[in-house]
């Protein structure tokens, strides 16, 4: 149903609708008039966004941008395409390697390592004030201190280890073990001690989140007919604290794919025959020890966009909690 | 028939919730779950904490018992020795021990209030105000929590050359000021401030600085220590990184990590290193602890 307009009607209509170019003139004298309106916003915002932009943003444009050329240091970066990427992928095994323990260590402690904090942070919540403050401080102290040391003495290869001194005294073992150094074992090793440091800041945020969760929610629940505590958590407790449980993932996630120096710490870099090798030590192998600068932002580039997805595909999930 | 239940229901959480009792008396929990719990939480905490007290307890062990076997989670003749040991390594080395405290001290201290003052800057308008560009930061500000600081080392390095700060203490303290967790916590917890703190000041013709510095600081205390326990926690652990050269700007850590790499000679000097790098987080968290909890209470991610 279109009805062609006179030619004079649609002149009139012409001359009243502003053209595009006027359209955005005055969208821009709009913004222009609400930033100098802000002035004192931006002012305060200023020193943050420096920052932010010089050792965040630059340079993972920077990354991106190095990780199409060869370049080390010394000489300007000559453009390649995507060689770097060709040659990660193709012929460099050891990347293979890298990628495939980052990948097991990520999906065994990530997930798992979420799950003990949300699992502590619920039973914790449980208790009465005080014991509750004692708990929290024993649970968070080895993510606070990062004390992932302590624990070459309990690996140690000789006898004097302790885990060694109790197996050899339970006679499970005959000779004694060395764990940070045997490729089989240094994996489950690196493993047990990220779990043990996992109760992180995700911890914290469970636990926080749970706090602000109001009682009387839980005395409708069970007036609606909720019956136990597992109930309580799943149609109660988790979609209050959804919020919580987004910002824990995302502090996971990062934290698992970014492992680097606690492995060094305790198994050393090279790690035993590459078995605990993941993407960080081969971008720290390729940047700080050969200076292939272009190799390593291609790795870099990698690692980037595999947090990314992996955060993008955890909030997918959690979204769906409670529904 | 369906209120009697009720009644009956409410006298059974009563009479068995003697020890949820103080954190509000809670519905459908049963005796025998708590008990389970708690036991669960004891055993799993002690598992937690050998590896800590172990550390302790190493460093209190004369020589003899260091390397006796099978070694034990208790000292006999607790002593110091490899704590005065550890310090006369220390004052031994090229570069007095007190530097290196200085160091690691003073890029903590600068690093963490400056991390603060610009960090709460930022989030104030970000999070009480729209302005263009507002929205955008603020997007990115999430994002980049979403990626780590090892992906950024490389081109870091190109642009700390090109700013000139390769082997100063700006290299370590600037970023740091820049954390990204920092202004985020702030700036969701002070999205949660009521308007009616500021309209009165506003009314009165009170600059935004002032009403910065005179109304939102002081209401925003808990999050200052929650942001003061994770800058502490990061830059207190700071090992030079890529950026420092020098000796006499290296740090704590770098020191002690020197003293550990010495082998089984210096085993309990080492435990007495690694006791000291644990005490200043923990202590910094007793104090902030309620705090932190409060500040992430109002900090989930908003989607």
């Amino acid at each position: 149903m279109s009805t062609i307009p006179t030619s004079a009607a649609t002149e009139a209509a012409a001359k009243r609708q502003p053209t595009a170019w006027q359209n955005i003139k005055k969208y821009v004298a709009y913004k222009w008039y609400e930033m100098k309106k802000a002035k004192t916003y931006y002012f305060f915002v200023l020193p943050y966004a420096l920052i932010f932009i010089t050792f965040t943003v630059v340079p993972v444009i920077i990354s991106i941008y190095l990780s199409f050329t060869t370049f080390n240091l010394l000489q300007p970066p000559k453009f390649v395409f995507i060689e770097n990427y060709y040659k990660l992928f193709m012929l460099d095994e050891l990347f293979i390697v890298a990628i495939k323990n980052t990948l097991l260590l990520a999906t065994i402690t990530g997930p798992v390592g979420y799950l003990l904090c949300l699992m502590f942070a619920w039973f914790l919540n449980e208790m009465p004030p005080k014991f509750r403050a004692v708990l929290t401080l024993l649970f968070y102290a080895p993510a606070l201190t990062q004390a992932s040391t302590i624990f070459t003495f309990i690996f140690s290869g000789d006898s004097q280890g302790l885990l060694n001194s109790v197996l050899l005294r339970w006679t499970l073992i005959i000779n004694p073990i060395q764990w940070l150094k045997n490729e089989k074992t240094v994996l489950p090793v690196v493993i047990v001690v990220i779990m043990w440091l996992s109760l992180g800041t995700s911890f914290l945020s469970f636990i926080a989140g749970l706090q602000g969760i109001d009682r009387e929610q839980y005395e409708a629940g069970a007036i609606d007919g909720i019956k136990n505590r597992w109930q309580e958590l799943w149609f109660i407790t988790l979609p209050n604290m959804k919020q919580q449980l987004m910002f824990g993932a995302v502090m996971s996630i990062t934290g698992s794919f970014g492992m680097g120096s606690v492995i060094t710490s305790l198994v050393g870099f090279p790690s035993p025959n590459y078995a605990a090798h993941t993407i960080v030590h081969h971008l720290e192998d390729y940047g700080t020890v050969r200076f292939e600068m272009g190799y390593a932002s291609a790795i870099a580039t990698i690692l980037f966009f595999i947090m990314i997805t992996a955060n993008k595909l955890v909030q997918s999930l959690l979204r769906r909690v409670g529904t | 028939m369906a209120a009697k239940a009720m009644a009956e229901k409410q006298h059974k959480v009563r009479r068995f919730h003697f020890f949820t009792q103080k954190a509000g008396s809670r519905v459908n929990r049963s005796l025998s779950g708590d008990l389970g719990v708690l036991i669960f939480l004891l055993i799993t905490g002690a598992l937690m904490a050998i590896p800590m007290v172990f550390a302790i307890v190493q460093s209190l062990k004369p020589s003899d018992e260091l390397f006796m076997f099978p070694p034990r989670l208790y000292v006999r003749n607790p002593t110091s020795q490899n704590y005065a040991d550890l310090f006369r390594l220390m004052s031994g080395s090229w570069i007095p021990f007190s530097r290196y405290i200085f160091n690691t001290v003073m890029i903590t201290g600068v690093g963490t209030f400056g991390h603060i003052i610009i960090a709460s800057m930022a989030a104030y308008p970000l999070a009480k105000y729209v302005f263009p560009g507002s929205k955008a930061f603020s997007k990115m500000v999430v994002f980049s929590l979403m990626f780590n600081a090892t992906v950024t080392t490389i081109p870091g390095y190109i642009v700390m050359a090109t700013l000139g700060w390769i082997d100063t203490y700006w290299s370590l303290i600037v970023p740091a000021f820049g954390m990204t967790l920092g202004l985020y916590l702030m700036q969701s917890f002070m999205s949660d401030l009521h308007d009616s703190l500021f309209d009165a000041a506003k009314i009165d013709g009170a600059p935004e600085g002032v009403i910065f510095w005179r109304i939102v600081m002081p209401n925003v205390k808990s999050a200052w220590l929650t942001l003061m326990i994770f800058s502490v926690q990061s830059l207190w652990n700071v090992n030079n990184g890529m950026y420092i050269y020098s000796e006499p700007l290296k740090t704590l850590p770098y020191a002690i990590s020197q003293i550990v790499s010495g082998g089984i000679a210096r085993a309990g000097a080492s435990a007495a290193a690694s006791v000291i790098m644990m005490i200043v987080p923990i202590v910094v968290f007793i104090i902030s602890q309620s705090n932190v909890i409060e500040t992430m209470a109002k900090s989930g991610l908003k989607e």
